[in-house]
């Protein structure tokens, strides 16, 4: 139960978030990814403003026994680059490129109540379902 | 095209940092918002589906806030119909693929100093890059 608050009041940060620093725009990020149109770096604050708190944040947070509402630290442990990583970060860069849309403000632009986000959410989703299908099969090809 | 908006842009960046301090530090989770999405389709009766849905139904919580304290949200759509769905398919595949997103990768594994995330970071901003440059310069 407080953990399920706990994130819930996480979430409605993110989202404003998203919405004060107009991530939540297409427009804004594709100029921020046109670098030789009209460049517009606002992107590049966003990052370096969140940066500036998670760079300084994480390590004291983590120095804890364990998390408030948790017995332990979910993170991730692994460290090797392999092919799945960096093609599937780049198929999602070319779908980024292309809408300018990435999960958080997609699902952020809901409250829009836009039928093009819901088209491209409903399409993020099925998107998530094959591409957990083909990690099933390349953890297959795998063994 | 629109100016840089300096001060959304450093504390709309600054809140979504904070966001994800929450995040660890209360649940100890990752900020990945792809991972916990992923988590909420893929229900399978594990425990965590209810703070992975709290987080989601809170995104959406925050920008319909704003909606109501600051105005309608700023949102400009850049592809449409088939463009946009086969947008919203890669971006699904990917980040599953790649195992994250711009929040996951791009905020919180970086400020983690982690390699996949460093190299998945630079690997999808590099190829929307180009991809931008593709569709709006070559192609159009």
């Amino acid at each position: 139960m407080k953990q399920t608050f706990a994130a819930l009041v996480s979430g409605i940060v993110f989202g404003l978030g998203l919405a004060i620093s107009e991530m939540i725009n297409p427009t804004r990020v594709i100029g921020f990814l046109d670098i030789t149109g009209d460049w517009d770096f606002t992107l590049m604050l966003v990052m370096g403003g969140a940066l500036v708190v998670t760079l300084i944040g994480f390590p004291l947070i983590t120095r804890r026994s364990h998390p408030v509402f948790a017995e332990k630290f979910h993170l991730p442990t692994r460290n090797d680059i392999d092919a799945s990583l960096l093609g599937g970060a780049a198929l999602f860069g070319i779908g980024w490129g292309i809408a300018g849309l990435c999960p958080g403000p997609a699902i952020a632009g809901l409250a829009s109540l836009s039928p093009s986000i819901f088209l491209f959410v409903a399409a993020m989703i099925v998107g998530q379902l094959i591409g957990g299908k083909l990690q099933g099969v390349i953890a297959r090809q795998a063994h | 095209m629109t100016e840089p908006n300096i001060i959304g842009g450093l504390a709309g960046g600054a809140l979504i940092g904070c966001a994800s301090l929450l995040m660890l530090l209360l649940l100890g989770r990752i900020t990945g918002i792809s991972g916990i999405l992923g988590g909420v389709i893929n229900w399978n009766g594990a425990s965590d589906w209810s703070w992975r849905s709290a987080f989601i139904l809170g995104l959406v919580a925050g920008a319909a806030i704003y909606t109501i304290v600051v105005g309608p949200l700023p949102i400009d759509m850049q592809a449409q119909g088939p463009a946009l769905v086969l947008a919203g398919l890669l971006v699904g595949i990917g980040t599953r693929l790649g195992s994250g997103c711009t929040s996951g990768h791009g905020v919180c594994g970086i400020a983690r100093r982690s390699p996949r995330s460093i190299a998945a970071t630079g690997t999808f901003m590099l190829v929307a890059i180009v991809t931008v440059f593709v569709t709006r310069h070559l192609l159009s």
